[in-house]
C-alpha cells in the first residue's frame, strides 16, 4: 500500500499563532461498506485496552496533552468539547466498548485510539483544490446552513470551510455511502511528532483497504 | 518668543502583537498542563473546581480575551494547588490518627475515620467500638473495626 501525504495550506494569520499548526491529507481510493468481523475484533481488543485509570491519566500522555493545550489555546473547554481521543475514551468507558457503525467511521476511531491523532474524512469529489486550515471569513457558513463565528477555524478547501476544527465535518464535503474516493486529514498542533500524524493515516488507509 | 512645540512622536508601523501572543499562547499552553497534574494528582478526590469555560472555540482568540483567558486558569491552578494542599494535610492528620486508634482504641473512644478523610477511594472505614457491646465499655474493651465494601446498591 502507498500512501501519498500531502501537507496542507494554512493562513499566515493561523500560522503566525500556531506555527507548527498543520494539516496532512491524503487521497484514498475506498468507498464506505459496512465492517468486516476482523475489524470490528480490532474495535473490540482496543477497547479492552481502555481503563479507567488508563483514562483519567491520559490527559498527561503527550499527544492527547497537546491536543488538550491547542484547544485551551484556542478558546475551548476541554473538559466540555473533549479532544477527539478523550471523547473516544469516554464513550468507551459508558458504554462498556467500542461500538462499530461502518468501516469509514471504524477506521477513523482506531486510528485515533492508536495515536491520539484527530483523523476525519471528506469525500474527495465535493472538494474544490486542496483542504488547508484557516479562520472563518465574516458570513461565512458550514454546508451553507450552520453560520461560523467570526475567526472560527475551520477546514477548508478553496471554495468553502468543509469541517471546524476539532468538530464536525459538513454535511456536503462528508462521506456518505455514494463516495467512491476519499481525503483522509489529521490535524499536527505543537508537541505532536509527525510520525505520530503519518502513523494516524496509515492506520486509517490500511483499515478501509481491509 | 513663543517656542515651537514639536509634533507628538507617532509610530512609523504598528506594534507587532505576534511575539506577544505567542508569550500568551505558551502560558495558556503551560496552565493547562498544570491543571492536567492536578486533576491526576487530586483523583479520586471530590469537590475541587478545576473548570475554567471555554471561550466559544474553536477560534484565534484577541489579545484581550488571551490575557484574560491566562489570567483565569492561573488563578484556578493557584485555587486548586491551595486546596490540594489543605487537603491532603487533613488527609495527614487522619492517617496519623488512624494509626494512634490503633495504638490506643481506649484513647479514641467512638471516633470514626473512613476511607474519603484520607483521599482513598471506596467505603472502608475505621470505627473505635467496645467489644461485647456494653459489658466492654464498662470493662473499657475498646479496639478498632475496620469495614470495607460499599452498601449493596437498592
Amino acid at each position: 500500500m502507498e500512501l501519498e501525504l500531502e501537507e496542507g495550506w494554512v493562513e499566515a494569520e493561523l500560522a503566525g499563532d500556531f506555527p507548527e499548526l498543520g494539516l496532512v491529507h491524503t487521497p484514498l481510493e475506498a468507498r464506505p461498506r459496512k465492517t468486516p468481523r476482523d475489524v470490528k475484533e480490532r474495535l473490540r481488543a482496543l477497547a479492552d485496552r481502555y481503563t479507567g485509570g488508563k483514562v483519567i491519566h491520559m490527559r498527561q500522555d503527550a499527544v492527547p496533552w497537546a491536543y488538550r493545550v491547542f484547544s485551551r489555546q484556542v478558546g475551548i473547554d476541554p473538559d466540555t468539547d473533549r479532544t477527539p481521543v478523550e471523547r473516544i475514551a469516554v464513550e468507551r468507558l459508558r458504554h462498556g466498548g467500542l461500538e462499530s457503525e461502518n468501516l469509514v467511521d471504524d477506521a477513523l476511531t482506531i486510528a485515533i485510539a492508536e495515536t491520539g491523532v484527530p483523523v476525519f474524512a471528506l469525500d474527495a469529489d465535493k472538494l474544490v483544490g486542496e483542504p488547508g486550515l484557516r479562520p472563518a471569513r465574516p458570513g461565512e457558513r458550514l454546508a451553507g446552513l450552520q453560520p461560523l463565528s467570526a475567526r472560527q477555524l475551520v477546514v477548508a478547501d478553496e471554495a468553502r470551510p468543509v469541517a471546524i476544527v476539532l468538530g464536525e465535518v459538513a454535511d456536503d464535503a462528508g462521506v456518505t455511502w455514494d463516495t467512491e474516493r476519499m481525503r483522509l486529514c489529521a490535524l499536527r498542533v505543537k508537541g505532536v511528532p509527525p510520525i505520530a500524524v503519518e502513523e494516524a493515516l496509515w492506520i486509517a488507509a490500511e483499515t478501509l483497504y481491509t | 518668543m513663543l517656542l515651537q512645540q514639536a509634533p507628538p512622536a507617532v509610530p512609523r508601523t504598528l506594534p507587532d502583537e505576534r511575539a506577544a501572543r505567542r508569550t500568551l499562547l505558551d502560558q495558556v499552553g503551560r496552565l493547562e498542563g498544570e491543571l492536567a497534574q492536578l486533576f491526576c494528582s487530586i483523583f479520586p478526590r471530590k469537590g475541587f473546581s478545576l473548570g475554567v469555560p471555554g471561550r466559544g472555540g474553536p477560534r484565534l482568540l484577541s489579545f484581550g480575551e488571551l490575557e484574560e483567558l491566562r489570567d483565569e486558569l492561573a488563578e484556578r491552578v493557584q485555587h486548586a494547588r491551595r486546596a490540594f494542599s489543605d487537603r491532603t494535610y487533613s488527609e495527614e492528620q487522619y492517617r496519623r490518627l488512624i494509626e494512634e486508634m490503633l495504638l490506643d482504641p481506649a484513647a479514641h473512644k467512638w471516633v470514626r475515620v473512613a476511607n474519603e478523610d484520607i483521599g482513598e477511594p471506596g467505603c472502608k472505614h475505621w470505627h473505635v467500638r467496645p467489644r461485647w457491646s456494653f459489658i466492654g465499655m464498662l470493662m473499657g474493651w475498646w479496639r478498632v473495626v475496620i469495614s470495607s465494601g460499599c452498601p449493596l446498591a437498592t
